[in-house]
């Protein structure tokens, strides 16, 4: 006797532990199955592109660290880039190396939020996360000592940083840059080769190099699926052509992958900040604007890698001292169209990890 | 602990309270038994929750709760108190019948468990010659109650909790109890207190096999990490008690724990030697065995992450199974042949079978399912 059954919808989110903030998935379940998944975000939508038109040029940093809250050094400095280009301002050398500092220790705290929560979903009654928390809060004691602030740096300005590093941070970052090969260590030991972890996550929501490609993804996901593609070796920024790293790549571009990719990252930002560490100039750190720039009309693309992936700003310039149009390439939202072609025919289960493993920051989704 | 007089103890019931002449002295018995059974429960739980608290913040580089008293024993009390004032939420679309019992019938059987737990010897409530049947038979009930609470409810994300429930603990109960009969045939009865006074050596050593299979089946039958799926919080945010606040939470929540409680003090009776040791009170080896064994289940729970439920279903059906099978039978070819043998020879051919057994399944194994097509 065949039992009938039918498929039946479940709202994951908005609120929802797993869903990293405000976003909804309306998934048809068939039994544990998942037959459809309708994204839907906005939730946390602010009209931040908006907003910042009417706001000077200066007055938009802040707007960037509202984005990606989980990487707002990142933000400033995608944001500053594109505005030094519009306005056609220099950087002092130094400035371009505490940027760099700041972007890699962001990146690797960014990261360390990621493989958190995504070992979170995978059931590991948050172990895993507390232990890596415990060097985010270094993290964020040096941030707080560079700019006073511990989630929105506002740090970096137009031709320039707002502040030089103090004297305490240097000692500080080396001692943070000694300790944390261990601690990434530490991190792989916990849980990497764990025999269930390999299965909940090893082949699970593949995402395909093709795939991949076609709708534009960018950083961890798509080096997860074996793209070499990363803006800091591909179109070098800042100073980042001076210094020696990998660009770590996964080959099955499965959640495990991605995964993976995260942690090797990290360790590529501490040899980065390391080399960078060494290179610091002495001199100048902002080469002061005035406060309501008027760049000339005009527009301007930059974009960097950010933890998430490729993240630009887009600025038109009409010559006024607000910028005319402020367009955002928010790596995760577009990361986040490969979610329904990811997630159908895997159980609900495996539907929370795949989400966990594109690691969103809806307030860069939704903005 | 206040409630373990020695003097109780010590009386031997079992040939005192059963004349049937003798009627006070048989309900004197009951009402004893009955108080402490509660008592014991619910101090074990507070004391167990107050440990896991405590033990899975140091796990996790954290103090865990330390306010509320000296080194924060008290938090259980606190935590008993605001939950008793809390609003009792009925959803507007719930059959409130069935909200109002699920409760008890979670509660009840785990309770019912102790009736014949051994706290020493001769000390239980009622020492019934199939006492490992009653409670095979007893703990099969809690899941009912589960699954009308999630039914009542009227709540998705606890209906497909309550989906995962009923299937997982069909599915652990055979290996489960095939791990029992293992245990039996070598105790040569059925009656908790004999298996308990059969064990020279602790069972753990002849039945390695044994133990392994049914820990991990009764960690799966109280929905412990690794197998906590039906209240798994990043999927199915607490499953079947996702609707319920207040008192009825509570009577979840100890029943949660008081099925923890029960599975400890049934792996110390069946597998540990229950009451018996050397130098300290029986009734304190009970108590210390089961918290320790209780303490393995936390550390599992701060360890390791959650499978899913097709693995966990593959893990039952064809790892767990057929392993209970091999110890059964090798355990009856032992029996037979080898009626008279030492200890130490069984002990060492035990635990080198369970260790083959083991690697050749890790290597055959492996957890499968994977996408489906849709």
């Amino acid at each position: 006797m065949a039992i009938k059954t039918e498929p039946f919808v479940v709202n994951f989110g908005p609120q929802h532990p797993s869903t990293h903030g405000v976003f909804r998935m309306r998934m048809t379940l068939d039994g544990e199955v998942v037959v459809d998944m309708e994204p839907v975000f906005g939730y946390l939508h602010r009209g931040i592109e908006k907003l910042a038109e009417g706001r000077t040029y200066t007055q938009d940093i802040p707007f960037t660290d509202r984005m990606d809250y989980l990487a707002s050094m990142t933000n400033n400095f995608a944001y500053v880039l594109a505005a030094e280009k519009l306005a056609g301002v220099a950087v002092p050398e130094r400035a371009e190396y505490l940027r760099v500092i700041m972007a890699e220790l962001q990146r690797i705290a960014s990261h360390i939020i990621a493989v958190g929560t995504f070992l979170n979903d995978c059931g590991a009654f948050v172990t895993p996360f507390m232990y890596m928390m415990r060097e985010r809060e270094k993290i964020l004691d040096l941030f707080d000592m560079v700019c006073g602030q511990r989630l929105t740096y506002n740090y970096m300005r137009i031709g320039g940083v707002s502040h030089d590093i103090p004297e305490e941070f240097m000692p500080a970052l080396d001692k943070f840059i000694r300790e944390m090969p261990g601690f990434i260590d530490e991190y792989d030991q916990l849980l990497a080769d764990n025999e269930i972890l390999l299965a909940r996550a090893k082949g699970v929501g593949i995402l395909p190099k093709k795939l991949a490609i076609n709708i534009s993804a960018s950083g961890p996901v798509l080096r997860a699926s074996g793209v070499n593609w990363d803006i800091r070796k591909v179109n070098p920024y800042s100073v980042y052509d001076r210094f020696e790293f990998d660009v770590p790549l996964g080959s099955a571009g499965d959640s495990y992958d991605r995964y993976r990719v995260r942690v090797q990252e990290m360790r590529q930002s501490v040899r980065i900040i390391r080399q960078a560490m060494e290179q610091l100039p002495e001199g100048e750190v902002w080469n002061r604007m005035p406060l309501r720039l008027r760049p000339p009309a005009g527009e301007a693309y930059a974009h960097i890698e950010a933890p998430r992936g490729e993240l630009g700003f887009y600025l038109v310039s009409d010559h006024s001292a607000t910028p005319y149009r402020f367009h955002v390439r928010a790596p995760t939202l577009i990361n986040l169209t490969a979610l329904r072609d990811m997630i159908i025919g895997w159980k609900v289960a495996d539907a929370i990890i795949i989400f966990g493993s594109i690691d969103i920051c809806l307030g860069e989704v939704d903005r | 602990m206040a409630t373990f007089n020695p003097d109780l103890i010590l009386f031997n019931y079992r040939a005192a309270a059963l004349p049937p002449d003798w009627p006070i002295n048989y309900w004197f018995h009951w009402v004893v038994f009955v108080i402490i059974i509660i008592a014991f429960a619910l101090l074990m739980v507070m004391a167990f929750i107050y440990l896991e608290r405590r033990g899975i913040g140091r796990l996790q580089i954290r103090l865990g709760p330390n306010r509320v008293g000296p080194f924060g024993i008290l938090q259980p009390v606190a935590d008993a108190i605001k939950i008793l004032i809390k609003e009792d939420i009925i959803p507007a679309r719930a059959d409130k019948v069935v909200h109002w019992l699920a409760p008890v019938v979670a509660f009840t059987p785990a309770l019912m468990i102790f009736a014949v737990i051994p706290f020493q010897d001769g000390a239980l409530l009622a020492d019934l010659n199939i006492g490992i049947l009653y409670i095979v038979a007893v703990s099969s009930v809690g899941v009912v109650g589960v699954f009308m609470a999630a039914w009542a409810c009227n709540n998705k994300f606890s209906l497909i909790g309550a989906m995962r429930t009923v299937a997982q603990i069909v599915s652990y109960e055979i290996p489960m109890g095939l791990a029992i009969i293992g245990v039996v045939l070598v105790a040569g009865s059925l009656s908790m207190n004999q298996i308990v006074t059969s064990q020279n050596i602790p069972f753990i050593l002849l039945q390695p096999l044994g133990f392994l299979i049914f820990f991990l089946s009764a960690c799966a039958e109280i929905n412990r990490t690794p197998f906590d799926l039906m209240e798994a919080d990043s999927e199915v945010v607490d499953g079947y008690h996702i609707e319920y606040s207040g008192m009825k939470f509570a009577m979840f929540y100890l029943a949660e724990y008081v099925e923890a409680l029960a599975i400890s003090a049934i792996i110390t009776t069946l597998f540990l030697g229950g009451w018996k040791g050397p130098l300290l009170p029986p009734w304190m080896w009970f108590l210390i065995k089961v918290v320790l064994v209780f303490a393995v289940m936390f550390w599992v729970r701060g360890t390791i992450p959650r499978v899913r439920v097709d693995q966990l279903m593959a893990f039952a059906w064809k790892c767990l199974l057929p392993l209970a099978l091999i110890n059964l039978f090798i355990t009856g070819i032992e029996i037979i042949v080898l009626p008279e043998a030492l200890p130490w020879p069984i002990i060492f051919l035990n635990l080198a079978i369970m260790a083959v057994l083991v690697l050749l399944w890790s290597k055959l194994f492996r957890l499968g399912g994977g996408r489906v097509e849709v």
